[in-house]
């Protein structure tokens, strides 16, 4: 038998790694990559939390899966802006998008 | 230690090698390949947790979807310069120091926590997870609205993606 510590201490690592990325790459798909990351640890959590603690009720898969929608959304969303952004300025270097700066 | 053990331990250091790998790789197209490394883990954690249908959706969509999605991306938007210089910006020891110390964190509330010693309950042979979560996601008791609202979120996503990356004409405005 698997501990639940065991999942929680992996999905927190998982966050951790992620949340680096999203702060310190440069690159704004590695950083969405980072959000994916950060994402599936919150998602392994919602899982173990309704495998072990509520297993009749079925609310953390439910939940689960709106997390993979959203996750869905976000990256369509978010590599359409960078697409459009490469266009007119030629890099998504994540410090030299200041589009909106002034 | 069960055989379940081992392999948790095997994945689990298999895919946190991964997600290292992600974060910091000089090339984003071998990132964007240990990412699909690291959600091919997470999949089987799913499993591990009886999570069937998360599993196959895992793989479905993140892995047939997200990831090629950003493989396209990448190249899209391939430019030189990106590969060479460096990866990270000026911050970045803050940004691992933030990393650790929520990390840390994170263990110290385990450890305080008595739940995290919770026994696994065994699964009721009557009820199927799999037919339990496709009741609740369209039954009016339980998640419907949720899930009505995440598919307009997703059409709205849709549409928004085709009108932001739509190429523009320089003098049509």
């Amino acid at each position: 038998m698997i501990p639940l510590s065991w999942y929680l201490i992996f999905a927190a690592a998982l966050f951790c790694i992620g949340l680096y990325g999203v702060l310190a790459r440069k690159n704004a798909i590695a950083i969405l990559m980072g959000i994916e990351l950060m994402l599936n640890a919150v998602n392994i959590n919602l899982v173990a939390f309704w495998r072990y603690r509520a297993p009749d009720m079925i609310a953390g898969q439910a939940w689960a899966v709106m997390v993979f929608a959203v996750a869905a959304a976000e990256v369509a969303v978010g590599l359409a802006l960078f697409i459009s952004i490469y266009r007119t300025r030629k890099t998504i270097a994540a410090d030299e998008i200041n589009l909106m700066k002034w | 230690m069960t055989a379940v053990q081992i392999i948790f331990i095997v994945v689990a250091a298999v895919t946190l090698g991964a997600a290292i790998m992600v974060v910091t790789t000089r090339k984003l197209l071998h990132a964007a390949i240990w990412l699909i490394l690291t959600l091919f883990g997470v999949a089987i954690f799913y499993v591990l947790l009886n999570a069937g249908f998360l599993a196959v959706a895992q793989v479905v969509i993140y892995i047939g979807a997200i990831a090629i999605l950003m493989i396209f991306a990448i190249m899209l938007t391939r430019q030189l310069a990106i590969d060479i210089g460096p990866q990270v910006n000026r911050g970045w020891p803050w940004a691992l120091l933030i990393s650790l110390l929520l990390f840390g964190s994170l263990i110290w509330l385990f450890s305080n926590w008595s739940g995290v010693s919770t026994e696994l309950p065994t699964l009721s042979s009557r009820v199927d997870p799999l037919r339990e979560l496709g009741v609740s996601l369209v039954s009016p008791n339980a998640y419907v609205i949720p899930f009505e609202l995440v598919s307009v979120l997703l059409l709205a996503a849709l549409i928004g993606s085709i009108i932001v990356a739509w190429p523009r004409k320089e003098n049509e405005d």
